[in-house]
């Protein structure tokens, strides 16, 4: 049996189309690998920049924000404003050592389950290559023991 | 034991990795310095008086009442001191900035102590031409010198030892000090409570915008400048004027006094009540405001801000949800 790395992803979804996309997928029986657990919002500008990080810090390998193509979200245009909070949030987690490809922004309407199950196995294969996250803040006791470490000048 | 030989509870102030400015804010509360000495004896304050941590050592327990510990922890040094005024002291305050969120020393969680240490000592405008690098351990003939060594991460004072009230600011302004002075003063005389243990004290319950004067209107940027390029409306509000404010993130408590006297807050009171993750609080605040739905416009509006992590996290890396960068946690340069 081969030790194959099967990445943690937190997936952010709205209310009125990825979250029916998934179900579209489920519904249709399209097979997408179940690394992602998928939190249902009412919308991708609900989506506040804590959430992604708090994900990565938790222990997630990575993390998907889906929403309403620009044009059509419920709300108007809080699809725009998710979008404006991704790019300058990937921004500063490169700052931080985190690698841009962990955190995806997909647009996926309601009837666009093939869609969002293969951006899914897309994500999970692209993640599987950069192998794990491991912040160190998600491990009990590793933190302690970096933080206290005595480092020779 | 609390009370010295002059019937006296017993206050200490001590500076860890911290640059002094709380020392100064403490002295510029003017007469209400007074008031300290009238209701305290000063135990232990390195910058105003002389003591030797063997002194504070030799203390029983418990035996100071009120210790406002400032500053960063860094080093050893710095959390032996924690630990050490930790056990002598009732009430421990995490004062300023750095003890409740790192301050401008947890910068330095951006980047691993190595690269940081040869910076230091190696870079072009350091004239250390035989490479000397100072070591933790010497002996010279008058015996074993010890200097304190650098942890990878810095980290805030409630990461090490348990704190019972939390002051925020860089530095906590004087106003707050003294309000705060006065409350523990009733308390010493039976005339108030403590607030319940783990509060913010000396600070508001709301952000700094909440406190400004200046006029809101709609925000739309289409562009981030620097408040050296731009002649400021002494009005209307700096984020709207495209200069990058920490205002809708910061805590409350300071009157806004940066930006009435024309400059944009830059965060120093910390997360407003309730946010977990104060960087990701300014990057919701700020990114909403732009104005394009195009994402390569938006790319470049964002290039408008060189350094976001420096920016959103000036003043709360440590005390932040990742706490370092990556290449600080493994202490390998990026």
């Amino acid at each position: 049996m081969s030790e194959q790395f099967e990445p943690v992803i937190i997936g952010f979804t709205c209310n009125w189309c990825s979250y029916r996309a998934a179900d579209l997928a489920g519904t249709s029986r399209i097979k997408y690998p179940p690394n992602v657990r998928l939190i249902r919002l009412m919308c991708s500008g609900r989506l506040d920049p804590t959430f992604v990080i708090k994900a990565l810090a938790g222990g997630a390998d990575g993390v998907l924000i889906t929403g309403c193509h620009p044009g059509e979200c419920h709300y108007l245009d809080q699809n725009y404003k998710a979008m404006r909070r991704y790019l300058l949030l990937r921004r500063t987690l490169v700052q931080m050592g985190i690698e841009p490809q962990r955190v995806k922004l997909v647009w996926a309407s309601a009837a666009e389950g093939a869609r969002l199950a293969s951006e899914i196995t897309k994500l999970v294969e692209e993640i599987r290559l950069l192998g794990p996250l491991n912040w160190p803040t998600s491990t009990n006791g590793k933190v302690e023991l970096i933080e206290s470490m005595e480092v020779p000048a | 034991m609390t009370a010295s030989s002059n019937g006296k509870p017993k206050f200490a102030m001590y500076w860890a990795s911290s640059c002094g400015g709380c020392e100064i804010a403490v002295l510029n509360i003017h007469e209400k310095i007074l008031d300290v000495d009238a209701n305290f004896e000063v135990v232990f304050w390195p910058v105003a008086m002389d003591a030797k941590y063997k002194d504070v050592e030799a203390m029983p327990d418990g035996s100071i009442l009120l210790t406002l510990f400032n500053g960063a922890i860094r080093n050893d040094e710095n959390a032996h001191m924690a630990q050490l005024l930790r056990r002598k002291s009732q009430i421990l305050v995490a004062f300023g900035s750095c003890a409740n969120e790192g301050c401008m020393p947890a910068l330095a969680n951006l980047s691993s102590v190595q690269e940081i240490i040869d910076t230091a000592y190696s870079t072009i405008t350091t004239d250390n031409p035989q490479g000397i690098r100072p070591q933790p351990n010497y002996t010279v003939p008058e015996g074993d010198l010890h200097i304190p060594t650098l942890y990878p991460i810095v980290r805030t004072l409630d990461q090490v030892v348990k704190v019972d009230y939390y002051m925020p600011g860089c530095p906590p302004e004087s106003h707050q000090i003294a309000a705060v002075i006065d409350l523990v003063v009733k308390v010493l005389h039976g005339e108030a409570q403590l607030p319940p243990s783990g509060s913010v004290i000396g600070a508001g319950n709301s952000t700094v915008c909440d406190e400004c004067t200046r006029q809101r209107d709609v925000k739309t940027i289409k562009e981030f400048k620097r408040i050296q390029h731009v002649m400021l409306d002494t009005q209307v509000c700096i984020l709207e004027q495209g200069v990058l404010c920490s205002g809708p993130a910061t805590r409350s408590g300071c009157k806004a006094l940066c930006p009435a006297a024309g400059s944009p807050c830059i965060g120093c009171y910390g997360p407003a009540e309730g946010v977990l993750d104060y960087g990701a609080r300014l990057i919701s605040a700020v990114a909403s405001v732009i104005d394009s739905n195009d994402p390569a416009e938006i790319d470049r509006i964002l290039d408008g801000i060189p350094d976001p992590a420096g920016m959103f996290y000036r003043f709360n890396l440590a005390g932040s949800v990742l706490r370092a960068s990556k290449s600080a946690w493994l202490n390998k340069p990026s």
